[in-house]
C-alpha cells in the first residue's frame, strides 16, 4: 500500500524549502511564450468595434466600407440592430485583417448608429439610483435594538471602497483556429480545463472537438475564467475567414470591460462597553458591480458580534460587469469592518490591538491563532513602542501612524487529476490540465512529485496548460495548490508503489519495505541494499509506469484543508501639507497549513501587500456620469504603485507541526484582504481623522483634515 | 509615482521633431480657426528629407547583433515590428503609450519604450532586446538574480524590467536602494514583484562588481 500522507518534517528534502520557480529562466530571458506572443500559420488580427455609450440600443450597422478595406478578410456583426447595450466598450462588430493596424482601420470604418438610453454609472448617492437600487432582506442576529440601548459607547462612521479593475498586464484574449470541424483555442485563461466547455456550448460542437492550450498567462486575479464575447465571436470569425484569428484587448478595453471589483459603501454603527467589549453592530451598505448590482460583502467581517442588524442594497449600473477579484468581497468587508472597529477604539481612547485581544473570543474557532498572529505582528512592527492615541502630536507636517487588520479565507482544494509517468529511461513526467498564474503551480507540482519519488526537482518534467491532459480545476479562490499537490502526491505515490513491486525481487525484499530517497530505491534502514533510480527504471523493460492521482479521493486520506486566519499591520507617514501617504512598513503574519515552497509562498504575500498598496492609495475606476464613460482607461491615470511606493515589507510565515498537520491550504487570496484596512487605520492614527474612502488620495486626506478643522 | 523619462536621440533620417512642428504649423495656417499671431511662417520641406509611406517600406533593423530585413508601414512601432513582423516577443505590449515599461528595449545604448518609437526610426542603431541579454544560453547576472530572488510572478512585466535593470546597472554600478527605487520607477508590475526586483538589482550589482559590498 502506497504512502499518501505528507512526509514528516525531518524526512522532507524539498517540501517547505526555498526553491526558485522552475519557469524563472524562461521568463527572465523573454523565451516564455504567452498567448499574446503566439502566431499561428495564416493568423489574422481581430479588432472589435465598441459601443461608445453606457446604455444604448443599436439602430443601424453599415460594414460595407470596412469590408472593402485592404487586408480585411472577415467582418462580423455580433450585436444586431435592436440589441441593448449595457456598458460603454461592449463589442458590436468584429473584423479580421492580415495586419493589426489594418484591422484597426477597418474597425474605424464600420458605421454604427445608436439610440442612446438613460444610464447610471455612479452609485455613491443612493438617492439617485431610483429603481436601479435593489434592497435585500434585512438580516438580524441577537437583539441589536436592546444592545445599542444598553451600549456605553456607540461609534458611527460612513466608509467606502471604490470599484477597481483587474488591469492584467497581458490583456484578455485568445487565438481561435479551426482544423476542419475541430477548434483549437489558445486563450489567456485561469481555467485550461473549464474554458473549453463554453465554446462547446456556444458553438454547438462536441467537447471532443475543442482543444485548449496555454503555456503562460500574464495575470488573471479572478478575471480570466470565461471564454467571453471576444472568445466565442473570435471562433466564429475564424470560421468565417477560414483562417486563425487573434484578438487581444487593447489597454482601454481591458480596463473598461474586462475587469471590475464591486464597490462597497456603508454606514456603520457599533456599540461597546466602556472596557472595550464589543456588543452590537448595525450596517446599511450598498454597492455596485455593474448591471448585476452587488451582493452584500460578509459583514461584519471575521468578528462574530452577538447582536447585529444588516441592510444591503445592490445598485445596477452601466459600468461593465463585475468579475471575481482576488478574495471576492473580502477586501471590501474587511475595510468596512476593521475601519469601524478602529474608529470604535478611537472613541474609547483605547489601543485597537487591545480591543482585538479583549474580544478575541468573537473570532470563533481560530481565535487563538489570530491572537498568536497579532502578538507576532505587534512584535515585528514594535506596536507597543510606536502606537499612540489617534493623531500624531509631534511637531512638523509629517505625521506617523500605525494600523492593523485581520482576515480569513477558505482555500480548500479544487478537483484535480494528475498523471505521473515513469519511463524505462528514468525520466518522469507529471501531467495536468492546470495552469500557472505566476503563483508557482508548476514548481509546486514538481516539488511534490520529486519529493515523493526521492528525486531532485530537475528530474520531473511538469506538463500543464493543455486540455488533453487529465482535468484539473480553474485557478481561483486559492484552490489550486491544495488540488494539484494532492493529486500529484497520490499519482506519484502509486507510481512509486508500482516501481517498488517491479524491483523488489532484485533487492530480495518486500515491496512494502522499500523507500525512495536521494535518487535511489533502497531497503528501509539498510542502505547497502539499494539500486539507483536509473537501474530501477531499466527493470521496467519497455513498459512505462502510469499512475493517476485524484483530488478528492477519500479512500486515500486528506492532504489539504481550508480556513486560514492572518493579520497585517501598517506603518505610514502622511504629509499634512500635500496629503500624500507614504508606506513605511507593512507586516504580514500568515498561516497556510503545510507550505510546499517557502520562496514562492513569500512572493505571493509580497505581491498581495503590493496589490493592497495599489487599491489602498491609488486605484479607482473613475466613471463620468455625464458621458457614461470611464475617465481613466489607461495606465497613466489608472494608477498602480511603482517600485518606490511600497515601503519595507515584512512577511512572517506561520510554520511548525501544528501548521503541517492541517495539510495544504491555498494562499493566493488571504493576504490581499487586509492591506486596505490596515493602511486606512494607520492613516487615521497618523492624522487624527478617518479618511473615509479608498483609495486614500491626497485630496481626500486634505478634505478629511479640513472637515476635522485642521491639525489640532 | 516616479517615472523615468524616455530618452532617445534625434533620428538621422525621416521626420525630425522640427520638421514635424513646421509642417504642423503649415497645416495649422491653412485652417482659419487656429491661425493667428505667433504662428511660424510656413517652411517648405527640406530637400534632404525623404518622404516615406503611407504604404510599406523596406527597413533593416539590427537586433541583438543580427540584421533583419522587413517591410512595414511607417506607422508601425518598433514594438509591433519586433513582435508581429519578427518573433522577438520578449518585449510586451501592455499600455502601448509609454507608461508601463513592459516593452523596454535598449536602442543605440539608451533605454526606450519600444511602443513609442517607430520602427523606421530605429534603423541604423543597435537594438538590444531581452532575448539578447543571455549569451549562449547563460543567463546574465541580472537575469540570474531575478530567478534567485523570485522577482517575477506572472512574468509579463519581467522582460521589460530585466532590460530596464540592465540599462540602469550599466549606468549605476553601485546603486543604493533609493537609487533603485528612483531609477526603475518607469516599469509597472501588477502581481507585485517589486520586493524581489529591489533585491535582485542590488544582488546583481554586487555580482557584477565581483562580489564586493554594496555602496
Amino acid at each position: 500500500m502506497a504512502e499518501y500522507n505528507w512526509p514528516e518534517a525531518s524526512k522532507r528534502s524539498l517540501i517547505g524549502k526555498r526553491i526558485s520557480r522552475l519557469d524563472g529562466p524562461e521568463k527572465v530571458s523573454g523565451k516564455a511564450k504567452y498567448t499574446y506572443d503566439l502566431k499561428r500559420p495564416g493568423m489574422l488580427y481581430g479588432k472589435m468595434v465598441r459601443c461608445p455609450h453606457a446604455h444604448a440600443k443599436v439602430s443601424s450597422i453599415d460594414t460595407s466600407a470596412a469590408e472593402k478595406m485592404p487586408g480585411v478578410k472577415a467582418v462580423k456583426i455580433i450585436q444586431d440592430p435592436g440589441s441593448e447595450i449595457q456598458w460603454a466598450g461592449d463589442g458590436v462588430v468584429v473584423v479580421a485583417a492580415t495586419e493589426e493596424h489594418l484591422a484597426e482601420d477597418a474597425a474605424r470604418a464600420v458605421k454604427v448608429t445608436y439610440e442612446v438610453l438613460p444610464h447610471l454609472v455612479r452609485e455613491e448617492d443612493l438617492s439617485k439610483a431610483g429603481d436601479r437600487a435593489k434592497p435585500a432582506a434585512e438580516k438580524v442576529a441577537g437583539d441589536p435594538t436592546k444592545a445599542f440601548s444598553e451600549a456605553e459607547v456607540v461609534s458611527e462612521g460612513t466608509y467606502s471602497i471604490a470599484v477597481i479593475t483587474h488591469c492584467c498586464l497581458e490583456s484578455h484574449g485568445q487565438i481561435t483556429e479551426w482544423e476542419g470541424d475541430k477548434l483549437n483555442v489558445f486563450p489567456s485563461t485561469q481555467a485550461v480545463t473549464g474554458i473549453g466547455g463554453e465554446f462547446v456550448k456556444a458553438l454547438g460542437i462536441p467537447a471532443t472537438n475543442v482543444r485548449v492550450r496555454m503555456n503562460h498567462v500574464g495575470g488573471g486575479f479572478g478575471s480570466k475564467f470565461n471564454a467571453d464575447r471576444w472568445g466565442i465571436e473570435g471562433a466564429r470569425l475564424a470560421k468565417l475567414a477560414g483562417q486563425p484569428v487573434k484578438i487581444m484587448l487593447e489597454r482601454d478595453a481591458e480596463l473598461m470591460v474586462a475587469g471590475g471589483r464591486p464597490s462597497s459603501f456603508a454606514k456603520i454603527k457599533m456599540g461597546a462597553k466602556k472596557d472595550g467589549t464589543i456588543t452590537a453592530w448595525e450596517s446599511n451598505s450598498w454597492g455596485t458591480g455593474g448591471p448585476g448590482g452587488a451582493g452584500m460583502p460578509p459583514l461584519p467581517y471575521v468578528w462574530q458580534i452577538p447582536n447585529q442588524r444588516m441592510n444591503h442594497t445592490g445598485v445596477a449600473t452601466n459600468i461593465g460587469p463585475a468579475r471575481a477579484w482576488r478574495a471576492p468581497n473580502h477586501p471590501q468587508a474587511c475595510f468596512l469592518t476593521m475601519s469601524a472597529i478602529e474608529d470604535l477604539a478611537a472613541a474609547l481612547k483605547m489601543d485597537p490591538l487591545e480591543i482585538c485581544l479583549k474580544n478575541i473570543s468573537l473570532l470563533g474557532p481560530r481565535a487563538s491563532l489570530y491572537q498568536e498572529e497579532l502578538l507576532k505582528g505587534a512584535e515585528i512592527i514594535e506596536w507597543k513602542r510606536k502606537w499612540h492615541l489617534r493623531g500624531d502630536t509631534t511637531a512638523g507636517h509629517i505625521k506617523r501612524g500605525l494600523g492593523l487588520s485581520m482576515h480569513t479565507w477558505g482555500g480548500a482544494p479544487h478537483n484535480s487529476e494528475c498523471r505521473v509517468t515513469i519511463n524505462p529511461d528514468g525520466s518522469v513526467s507529471a501531467e495536468l490540465a492546470s495552469q500557472d498564474l505566476g503563483t508557482g503551480t508548476r514548481t509546486v507540482i514538481a516539488i511534490v512529485a520529486a519529493e515523493t519519488l526521492g528525486l531532485p526537482i530537475e528530474a520531473v518534467k511538469v506538463n500543464i496548460g493543455d486540455s488533453a491532459y487529465p482535468p484539473s480545476g480553474g485557478s481561483g479562490g486559492s484552490t489550486t495548490v491544495g488540488g494539484v499537490s494532492s493529486s500529484t502526491r497520490r499519482a506519484a505515490a502509486d507510481a512509486l508503489d508500482a516501481i517498488f513491486k517491479a524491483v523488489a525481487p532484485a533487492l530480495n525484499a518486500d515491496p512494502a519495505n522499500l523507500e525512495a530517497a536521494g535518487g535511489k530505491i533502497q531497503v528501509k534502514g539498510d542502505a547497502s541494499k539499494s539500486m539507483t533510480w536509473q537501474q530501477a527504471c531499466a527493470r521496467l523493460g519497455v513498459k512505462p509506469i502510469r499512475a493517476n492521482g485524484k483530488q478528492p479521493d477519500p479512500a486515500k486520506g486528506s492532504l489539504a484543508s481550508s480556513g486560514v486566519a492572518g493579520i497585517q499591520m501598517a506603518e505610514v507617514t502622511v504629509d499634512t501639507e500635500t496629503g500624500i501617504v507614504k508606506i513605511e512598513k507593512l507586516v504580514s503574519v500568515q498561516d497556510m497549513g503545510l507550505i510546499i515552497d517557502a520562496k514562492t509562498a513569500e512572493s505571493q504575500i509580497y505581491g498581495a501587500l503590493i496589490m493592497g498598496v495599489c487599491y489602498a492609495l491609488y486605484e479607482e475606476k473613475i466613471m463620468d456620469q455625464a458621458t457614461g464613460r470611464m475617465l481613466n482607461p489607461n495606465m497613466e491615470f489608472y494608477k498602480l504603485a511603482g517600485i518606490g511606493d511600497i515601503g519595507t515589507l515584512v512577511v512572517h510565515l506561520m510554520t511548525g507541526q501544528e501548521q503541517d498537520a492541517r495539510g495544504v491550504i491555498g494562499l493566493g487570496e488571504p493576504p490581499v484582504v487586509s492591506p486596505g484596512a490596515a493602511i486606512s487605520n494607520a492613516v487615521a492614527n497618523a492624522i487624527g481623522v478617518r479618511v473615509p474612502s479608498l483609495p486614500i488620495t491626497p485630496d481626500r486626506v486634505l478634505t478629511a483634515m479640513e472637515k476635522k478643522g485642521g491639525l489640532t | 509615482m516616479s517615472r523615468s523619462p524616455v530618452t532617445k536621440s534625434r533620428p538621422r533620417e525621416g521626420f525630425s521633431r522640427r520638421d514635424f512642428l513646421t509642417r504642423g504649423a503649415s497645416i495649422a495656417l491653412s485652417t482659419p480657426l487656429v491661425a493667428g499671431a505667433g504662428v511660424a511662417e510656413p517652411v517648405s520641406p527640406a530637400a534632404d528629407v525623404q518622404i516615406l509611406g503611407p504604404g510599406k517600406v523596406p527597413i533593416t533593423l539590427r537586433i541583438n547583433g543580427t540584421r533583419q530585413n522587413l517591410s512595414v508601414e511607417p506607422r508601425v512601432t518598433l514594438l509591433d515590428a519586433l513582435r508581429n513582423y519578427l518573433d522577438y516577443t520578449g518585449a510586451k505590449k501592455v499600455c502601448d503609450r509609454a507608461t508601463c515599461g513592459s516593452c523596454t528595449v535598449i536602442l543605440g545604448g539608451k533605454m526606450v519604450y519600444s511602443c513609442s518609437v517607430l520602427a523606421i526610426e530605429a534603423q541604423g542603431k543597435d537594438i538590444t532586446t531581452v532575448e539578447g541579454l543571455s549569451a549562449n544560453g547563460k543567463l546574465a547576472p541580472i537575469q540570474a538574480a531575478f530567478v534567485e530572488n523570485d522577482a517575477q510572478q506572472c512574468g509579463f512585466c519581467t522582460p521589460g524590467f530585466v532590460v530596464a535593470c540592465k540599462a540602469f546597472l550599466d549606468k549605476h554600478p553601485s546603486p543604493t536602494l533609493a537609487d533603485v527605487e528612483k531609477g526603475l520607477g518607469g516599469n509597472l508590475c501588477r502581481c507585485g514583484t517589486y520586493a524581489g526586483v529591489r533585491q535582485a538589482v542590488l544582488a546583481a550589482a554586487n555580482t557584477m562588481r565581483g562580489g564586493q559590498k554594496n555602496g
